[in-house]
């Protein structure tokens, strides 16, 4: 098989994607050499940062799509998904590598990234996460290694993927659905610190329920982009069949965030003016409210631009989520520690790296691989 | 945490589809308090025996300087980590908060007002250090048992060379005391590790031999709690024979008894610590977080990590029979229609 033509590799595109490559790999070697104090503004008060909030947190449930697509396509059978199921596993491999790229950069001793793996400890919510990210980057190689198979003419590999490749998606689900919740659950032991308009015994079911909303607006979104730049061409009930499982998603979410907020955090916590109530408001509306009800009027869930603005919404709501879940959550506590967090430049510079290696590789894939051949 | 018997039969019960008994087990742990071990070492601080001279802040860091202590490194071997103020002279330490080379600090509360409080004293000292909790939130969500809590003394250790800094020893301690060394390329976590490295050689808490006034003692925490149950019994105003450096009380010293506020803070909370504290002022006003309750944090997490193998064993079983069922109907419908292949599984 042959390159696709329609996509052109020197475009002024990929010239600024790799300069932000370039510059944020130069700054990760710097936080390699010289450690976490000389690159980041964490401190003993903010461990965890926006590398973490954003890149980690956020990175994982924008992945959620491919789960959720190769689930809908290979489990439930239903046909209508299939030209975006190679797209929607090709963003979660790539999405997952990022996050595999920050959690190295992130934690102190990059080089140690394997202890988990030998030294166990099934108590920490932190090592069940490590086992799910380990697990399923594999399977999600596994899931992606036909379009290469394809590509290099393996015929004999790609019939032996082919064969399991079921099984690897039922796999793949159990371990998606688990680390999304995981992800939450890594906050309910914070329950001292944390502002209760976030934290909730039912942390891993929100964290689980916005990601999937999440991952559908993110595979929506990214179709209607290649369907711009790359020219992959889809059929159009896509799209509103995506903005109507995102509706019903979306709404239950509201859904348990009104009954968290009403019978365990209390409402008036959320308007008392403070930096806390404010980002929840702002993380809802942007995120949660406005997007329902947007969605639920036909004429715009069944149009193109439409969809396309509620898409973009819904994906800057939860990352907004996991940001103060992460860090804004947390406020009140340290600031009566009279200590605060914001990130470096240094800090933005590897999270655009990343961000823009992920892009970069994503239409490569395009161009070399059979991504939107089914 | 150990991985103790009951905890491993409930993960095996778990993998085992066994949800149902898993459930039960764990809500009936989550009732139990944790129990310590019978010869758990910690120490006793009384706010109102603190005359505020620190010595336990310079000789806890003399004392953890030397090889094996919480302070030590190879390559800053027989240095002091002091923390002299910034442009200022090199004469008097003065750390302003915990960091990576301060595990234990002296605190100053003056904001007591005699005309609305008239019981309580107008200031007090508070000493931060790990509190060695009973079931440690640090040591349940570490992921490479790089903290680990010592089956005999209860005290909590820290091994440098497992731990890989995920930090969430951090996020998860309610006290905020692991401390990171964020200015090192090579960075470890550091907290108090009750001078464990002493113990070998027959000594105990620096901070606790070098305090003059008996305001830290150190000792086994029954004993200790005992001692301090004794003390609130105390009248104000009665003089005690308060016991020095340790709690076998073999150096006494005799001083009139001033206001305690009825409660020993670590017994309950967080669900028991193996530092106990007694203050003339409200814990509150000491740093303490108001939100810190008695409940034992590791459950929180605990009780989503039991429920994991589970949801694992439910979630491939219903992805299995999903499949099946939608496969049968494709098989069926397909039969209707005109005999085509169905095997479109890649």
């Amino acid at each position: 098989m042959e390159s696709n033509p329609n996509i052109k590799t020197w475009t002024p595109t990929t010239f600024v994607l790799l300069f932000f490559i370039v510059t944020g790999g130069a700054t990760m070697l710097y936080r390699i050499i010289f450690g976490l104090g000389a690159t980041t503004n964490l401190s003993d008060a903010y461990p965890w940062g926006f590398w973490l909030g954003l890149d980690v947190l956020g990175g994982v449930a924008m992945a959620a799509g491919g789960f959720i697509i190769a689930c809908v396509v290979y489990i439930f059978n239903w046909k209508k998904y299939r030209p975006i199921v190679r797209p929607a596993i090709l963003t979660a491999f790539l999405g997952y590598l990022m996050a595999v790229v920050a959690i190295c950069l992130d934690i102190g001793h990059p080089f140690r990234i394997w202890h988990p793996m030998f030294m166990w400890q099934y108590h920490s919510v932190m090592w069940v996460v490590a086992m799910h990210v380990i697990f399923y980057t594999t399977t999600l190689a596994l899931e992606f290694s036909p379009m290469l198979f394809e590509r290099l003419g393996w015929e004999k590999a790609r019939q032996m993927v082919g064969k399991v490749m079921v099984g690897a998606v039922i796999f793949g689900v159990m371990l998606s659905t688990l680390h999304q919740s995981s992800l939450g659950a890594v906050y309910l032991i914070a329950e001292s610190k944390m502002s209760p308009l976030w934290w909730d015994t039912k942390l891993p079911f929100h964290f689980l329920v916005s990601a999937v909303a999440m991952g559908m607006a993110m595979v929506s979104l990214e179709t209607m982009l290649s369907k711009k730049f790359l020219h992959h061409e889809v059929d159009s009930e896509i799209f509103y069949g995506l903005a109507r499982g995102t509706l019903i998603v979306l709404s239950f979410y509201l859904l348990l965030k009104l009954y968290q907020l009403i019978m365990v955090a209390g409402v008036g916590l959320a308007f008392n003016g403070s930096l806390e109530s404010n980002m929840y408001l702002v993380e809802m509306l942007i995120g949660v409210v406005i997007p329902v009800v947007l969605l639920a009027m036909k004429n715009f869930r069944r149009n193109i631009n439409w969809i396309f603005s509620v898409n973009l919404l819904v994906i800057t709501g939860v990352l907004l989520n996991r940001l103060n879940v992460g860090l804004f959550s947390m406020e009140s506590y340290f600031a009566s520690h009279g200590l605060s967090y914001s990130p470096t430049w240094m800090e933005f510079l590897v999270s655009l790296g990343i961000i823009s290696l992920g892009i970069f590789l994503y239409k490569m894939s395009a161009k070399h691989l059979p991504l939107f051949s089914h | 945490m150990a991985i103790n018997r009951r905890d491993f039969l409930k993960f095996s019960a778990g993998a085992g589809l066994l949800a149902g008994a898993g459930v039960e087990t764990a809500s009936a742990a989550a009732e139990a308090p944790p129990q310590m071990p019978k010869d758990a070492l910690g120490i006793l601080y009384d706010a109102t025996l603190c005359i505020g001279c620190m010595s336990c802040m310079v000789n806890c860091k003399k004392a953890n300087a030397e090889p094996g202590g919480a302070l030590f490194h190879r390559e800053t071997e027989g240095q002091i980590p002091y923390e002299y103020p910034k442009d200022g002279d090199a004469i008097y330490d003065a750390p302003i908060r915990l960091s990576d080379k301060t595990l234990c600090i002296i605190k100053a509360y003056r904001a007591g007002d005699k005309a609305v409080e008239p019981d309580t004293p107008a200031s007090s000292f508070v000493k931060q250090h790990c509190l060695h909790c009973i079931d440690p939130a640090c040591v349940s969500v570490c992921p490479v048992k790089a903290l680990q809590k010592q089956p005999d003394t209860g005290i909590i250790t820290y091994n440098k060379n497992r731990c890989f800094g995920c930090r969430y020893c951090q996020i998860a301690c309610p006290f905020g005391i692991p401390q990171y060394e964020w200015s090192k390329a090579s960075p470890s976590v550091i907290k108090c590790q009750l001078c464990n490295h002493r113990l070998a050689q027959g000594k105990y808490s620096a901070c606790c031999e070098y305090c003059p006034t008996g305001a830290s003692i150190f000792g086994r925490v029954e004993d200790l709690r005992e001692e301090a149950k004794r003390r609130l019994a105390l009248k104000t105003g009665d003089s005690y024979n308060y016991p020095v450096q340790h709690v076998d009380g073999r150096q006494r010293t005799e001083k009139v008894v001033e206001h305690y506020v009825d409660h020993i803070y670590g017994m309950n909370e967080a669900g028991g610590t193996q530092y106990l504290f007694l203050a003339g002022v409200e814990f509150n006003k000491l740093g303490f977080n108001p939100r810190i309750s008695d409940m034992v944090y590791p459950r929180l997490t605990w009780s989503y990590v039991s429920h994991v193998p589970a949801l694992i064993g439910a979630l491939l079983v219903a992805g299995t029979v999903t499949r099946l069922v939608t496969q049968r109907m494709e098989r069926n419908k397909n039969k209707d229609q005109t005999p085509t292949d169905e095997a479109d599984a890649s």
